[in-house]
């Protein structure tokens, strides 16, 4: 395929390739599911009052934990398939992950605390807003990282610990904050009411704008890191088949537009969902094969075929249930947010 | 000791995880008894259970919130600092790892959310079933996360190549010497710290008895008669369970066994060393107080059975031994006090003065994190008398740390340090000022129609015996 991974023959060709895919859909349910709610984390800070954050708050409350159980997935679904990558990544994304982990405490003890407390409210109100900021920004430097790429020795990370750390990555850090305000503004367009939702409606619309300009920034960026990444874009005939996917983009940010313009309100998050898609779907295409770039594909990395086989069994019996009971709790609390929120929620 | 990346990178291991076991310890028999308050309200009708159950899943879902997150950290740091152990490993814990993940944290957070917002949109039934199935997935995650640490402990099914572990039987990778009783030990250890927890806090609720309305001492009543039922079954339980459990470190770890014993001498009429001061560098102990032969006796079941000692290997082999021998210690001491209580509670129940002999009381109140410090004195044993092997007999841990600059731990350590202080002070204010409310008292329960009861789902036709002894015993499981 590609001409990659010839060496590799079999079920050792072709169960890389799957776990790829299972990898990539798991990375992708994370970021659209938790990228909402961190999402609302990062418009926390300018919503009006009490209410407004009560209702915010509450509207993704039943579903943080499941949507966070995704990472825990990526990283455990790295460790499980492609150990190599794992032991080299995480040590070469020590200070972003640790971070991001951090982060991601302070924003989830708030979920749980902040209804409980009275005076110390903003505490955590503050905390769920910086949690959800930083975490997200950490994840965007994790972005531009691998975008970049890692030094190794094929075993272990060889490089410096904040070598991740350059402008580059500071912008696609940037980026993925106005681009999960943007899935956060929109899911409060779809999950709240009255003057919040009015709000709402504005703030994705300011988040539309700077997504679009972060990802072309981003876009243009790229062939100027000296990896050759545009390459595989514009060869003939790939530009023919590639040529959609910025089109494409540019119609959903129109559509997009348009929607939140109109009143629409259940439109707007599809669509700021299948605009993180169709970027994903170009980071794909600029970096495939490669789990640990610039050099180390997915076979390269890959776990034993036995090891492979024994987790591939139980992501297939319990990942479709997975998706059906998400759904499910997702349908269980579907609508409109309450206006008034007491206690926490907690019947 | 030099505090370099592997000194700081297994402090941090250790205070890390040290931290996160105490949730999910209280978490897994939580969901538990959250499990056994609803099955009792469905069945008969008794809004006290609702009301406990109210009560008790608002400090679930603290709890959990606080184990997610430290959790999180936990699945991470395998590789940020141990990419060398990653790499040694993760054919063959990495699909095991991923088997946690899968089969239980989803079962848990996904349904968490109906469990505790869903109630009024999903119905009686649904919600039980949630119920049932978060308190499922706690256990199948205390499964495979066992069933990991268990082969680090005791490794099976597996060969080297090219210096690199590879799985050659699944089936003896999951099911390793160690993991039945290990997982078996661990399951009754968090139901214990549980149950002692909520004795603990009802004793206290029933102390400040003259402040409280009649109706919320009754649900603290009901709290402290349920825990006690099941202590007075598991208590002995889990100590027979701990003795065969020693009988397998015997076997497969006997280095750490002379640890725990502090044994530096292979020999046969052992004594049971009750105090000791072992010296490593002396390879002896000093003030030893012991039993002569009892040792022997408790391993081997005769009074001339051979135990392993420490200089059966080298000293780099070696565990430091005063740390896995107080540690252990200090578990079991805490294991005999809970089956004084457990009897003691016995002894009163028969009296009739369970709830209000004031010197019991208090004596469980003071045990309430009594669990807590058995579980973490229970796993530094395991964990020190590990060493100096992370996967034992064949990596050390000195050579599975990432190849990380100090300064960079030095600040992740401290970072962690600062949060989690901040973190926990805060969830143990929130904790307390939860229980210092209490459960709701019965006659304010909002919108509760008695008349519900007469739909039930699981009703039983006999509720006669709803109140008998033996039938709470079962339930509180």
């Amino acid at each position: 395929m590609f001409g990659f991974g010839m060496a590799y023959e079999g079920l050792a060709f072709w169960l890389p390739l799957i776990w790829a895919g299972v990898l990539a859909v798991a990375v992708a349910m994370y970021v659209i599911a938790d990228g909402f709610d961190l999402g609302v984390g990062i418009l926390f800070k300018g919503a009006r009052d009490e209410n407004w954050r009560d209702r915010m708050m509450f509207s993704v409350a039943p579903i943080w934990d499941g949507n966070e159980t995704w990472l825990i997935l990526g990283g455990g679904g790295l460790f499980a398939v492609f150990h190599i990558a794992y032991a080299i990544l995480m040590p070469a994304l020590y200070v972003p992950i640790t971070l991001m982990l951090v982060a991601l405490i302070f924003r989830g003890v708030a979920f749980e605390f902040r209804f409980k407390s009275d005076r110390s409210k903003f505490l955590w109100d503050n905390a769920f807003h910086y949690g959800s900021l930083v975490a997200t920004f950490s994840q965007g430097l994790v972005l531009g990282a691998f975008v970049q790429g890692f030094s190794h020795d094929g075993h272990q990370f060889t490089g410096g610990v904040l070598d991740f750390l350059t402008p580059f990555s500071v912008m696609t850090g940037i980026g993925l904050v106005c681009g999960y305000g943007l899935l956060g503004a929109t899911w409060c367009v779809m999950k709240t009411t009255g003057e919040l939702e009015i709000w709402a409606r504005r703030m994705a619309l300011r988040f539309l704008v700077a997504t679009m300009m972060a990802m072309a920034v981003v876009s243009i960026w790229v062939p100027f890191l000296g990896r050759n990444l545009d390459a595989r874009w514009f060869a003939w005939p790939n530009i023919a088949f590639l040529a959609p996917i910025p089109l494409v983009t540019a119609f959903a940010a129109y559509r997009l537009y348009a929607d939140l313009a109109a009143g629409r309100h259940v439109r707007p998050f599809f669509l700021a969902i299948s605009l993180f898609m169709l970027g994903y779907l170009g980071l794909g295409v600029t970096l495939f094969p490669y789990i640990v770039p610039p050099s180390l594909t997915i076979w390269d990395t890959a776990n034993t075929v036995s090891s492979q086989l024994f987790a591939l069994v139980g992501f297939a019996i319990v990942l479709p249930f997975t998706f059906a009971y998400t759904a499910y709790a997702y349908w269980v609390f579907r609508g409109k947010v309450a206006e008034e929120i007491k206690g926490g929620g907690y019947h | 000791m030099e505090l370099d990346a592997l000194m700081l990178s297994r402090i941090q291991f250790g205070f890390t995880i040290a931290f996160h076991i105490i949730f999910p310890s209280f978490t897994i028999g939580l969901a538990s008894w959250l499990v056994a308050l609803e099955f009792n309200w469905l069945r008969t009708g008794n809004p006290l259970y609702k009301n406990l159950f109210r009560f008790w899943v608002k400090v679930f879902a603290v709890s959990f919130g606080l184990g997610v997150v430290s959790g999180i950290v936990m699945s991470y740091q395998f590789g940020t600092n141990w990419s060398r152990y990653s790499e040694f490993t993760g054919n063959v814990l990495g699909p095991v790892i991923a088997y946690e993940v899968l089969t239980a944290f989803f079962l848990e957070a996904s349904f968490l959310g109906i469990m505790l917002f869903g109630w009024e949109k999903v119905g009686n039934r649904l919600h039980f079933v949630a119920t049932c199935l978060v308190a499922l997935g706690t256990l199948i995650s205390a499964f495979w996360i066992l069933s990991a640490n268990s082969w680090m402990q005791t490794p099976d099914g597996f060969a080297i190549e090219n210096g690199k572990a590879v799985p050659t039987d699944w089936f003896k990778v999951v099911f390793n010497p160690s993991f039945p009783l290990r997982y078996a030990h661990m399951v009754t250890a968090c139901y214990l710290t549980t149950a002692f927890a909520i004795a603990g806090m009802s004793a206290w609720m029933l102390l400040r008895a003259w402040k409280e309305p009649e109706s919320r001492l009754a649900g603290a009543r009901k709290s402290l008669s349920m825990a006690l039922w099941f202590a007075v079954v598991a208590v002995p339980l889990q100590i027979f369970i701990g003795d065969m459990h020693g009988l397998v470190v015997m076997e497969h770890q006997p280095v750490k066994l002379a640890a725990i014993e502090g044994n530096w001498d292979r020999q046969a009429n052992m004594p049971l060393r009750l105090f000791a001061l072992p010296d490593q560098a002396a390879e002896t102990n000093h003030y030893e107080v012991a039993i002569p032969k009892i040792g022997s006796l408790i391993l081997t079941h005769s009074f001339d059975g051979v135990v392993p000692g420490l200089k059966d290997v080298p000293a780099a082999d070696r565990p430091p031994v005063w740390p896995v021998f107080f540690s252990f210690r200090i578990m079991v001491g805490i294991g005999f006090a809970m089956l004084g209580l457990s009897l003691w509670s016995l002894y009163l129940r028969f009296k009739g003065t369970l709830f209000s002999n004031r010197l019991f009381l208090r004596a469980a109140m003071i045990m309430t994190p009594s669990g807590f410090g058995a579980v973490l004195f229970g796993w530094f044993t395991a964990e020190i008398g590990r060493q100096p092997f992370v996967v034992y007999g064949h990596l050390r841990t000195a050579d599975a740390v990432s190849p990380i600059s100090a300064s960079a731990v030095t600040a992740s350590l401290l970072t962690f340090i600062v949060v989690y202080a901040f973190v926990f002070g805060f969830g143990s204010y929130y904790l307390a000022k939860l229980l210092r409310k209490g459960p709701d008292p019965v006659e304010d329960l909002p919108g509760e129609d008695l008349t519900k009861t007469a739909r039930r789902p699981l009703s039983v036709p006999s509720e006669g015996i709803e109140g008998g002894p033996g039938h709470e015993a079962q339930t509180a499981r």
